[in-house]
């Protein structure tokens, strides 16, 4: 229980994070995204917020063994750079530049009630079953 | 470049940011896990047994994030000018690319650059790259 609870308030939080920092506005991100256009610099100061306060975090979580609450420590243990990661960083960041969502924000647009967040989040979960259908028929 | 000041928010940007950050830490430190978005609500595709309450906690208190907000101040805007179809396609590309390539801008861009993971520079670097480069094909180069 203290997990789901711990789980709740951390999505809680990020919520709040994308809400205040401007993400949840694909306007907004648009206008990052749009060198060549009127630039607005802000999320860049985003992910230089997150990140200040990821490193000291992270720093302290990769020497636990298990979590402040006693459950294992999932950290990530793939190394390799390879196509997969390339192509998906690709895909995701073409689609990213059309609407201006990235998952995140498009969840908590879809919270306020955006009805062409919520057909974002559709087409996204389909994106995500199609993409494991592929994997499996692939390792298969 | 011409840089639009009168849109530039750097105390929300960075306050939101460190928000975000601070979620970051507080999963990784109490949960062990990475609050990586796609990846959270991407592993209930399909669920597996053992594996889905923490997930969807998670995202239960992401969409409780707007109404905790609308109880103490207006919601900031959110301006969708993408039409239908291409808020489709789009959402096909984010879903499907963020599985393939394990992960968005919250699992590499902030808890891998976070954890100094040269994968995820790549993958940040990459979809940072892509993202621009559709903006400017959409905004400069077919629009004129």
């Amino acid at each position: 229980m203290p997990l789901l609870l711990s789980a709740f308030a951390a999505g809680l939080v990020f919520g709040l994070g994308l809400i205040l920092s401007g993400m949840t506005d694909p306007a907004k991100v648009l206008a990052f995204l749009d060198l060549a256009g009127r630039w607005d610099p802000s999320l860049a100061l985003v992910m230089g917020g997150a990140i200040a306060v990821g490193l000291v975090g992270f720093t302290v979580a990769r020497q636990r063994t298990v979590s402040l609450l006693g459950s294992a420590m999932k950290l990530p243990s793939a190394r390799h750079i390879d196509r997969r990661l390339v192509a998906g960083g690709l895909l995701f960041g073409a689609g990213w530049g059309v609407a201006g969502f990235c998952p995140g924000p498009a969840l908590v647009a879809m919270a306020m009630g955006h009805p062409k967040a919520l057909l974002f989040v559709a087409a996204m979960l389909v994106g995500m079953g199609l993409f494991e259908l592929v994997d499996r028929r692939r390792k298969a | 470049m011409t840089v639009d000041w009168n849109a530039f928010t750097p105390w929300t940007a960075l306050a939101g940011g460190a928000l975000i950050g601070v979620a970051a830490v507080m999963f990784v430190l109490l949960n062990g896990r990475i609050a990586g978005i796609s990846g959270v609500l991407g592993g209930l595709l399909p669920p597996a047994r053992g594996d889905v309450a923490w997930r969807v906690a998670f995202l239960l208190g992401l969409f409780a994030a707007p109404w905790l907000w609308g109880a103490v101040a207006a919601w900031p805007p959110v301006t969708i000018d993408a039409g239908t179809a291409a808020t489709v396609a789009a959402g096909l590309l984010v879903g499907f690319g963020t599985r393939l390539g394990s992960g968005c801008t919250s699992g590499h861009g902030v808890c891998g650059l976070s954890r100094l993971s040269p994968r995820s520079l790549v993958a940040t670097l990459t979809f940072m790259a892509a993202g621009f480069a559709a903006v400017w094909v959409i905004r400069h180069l077919l629009a004129g």
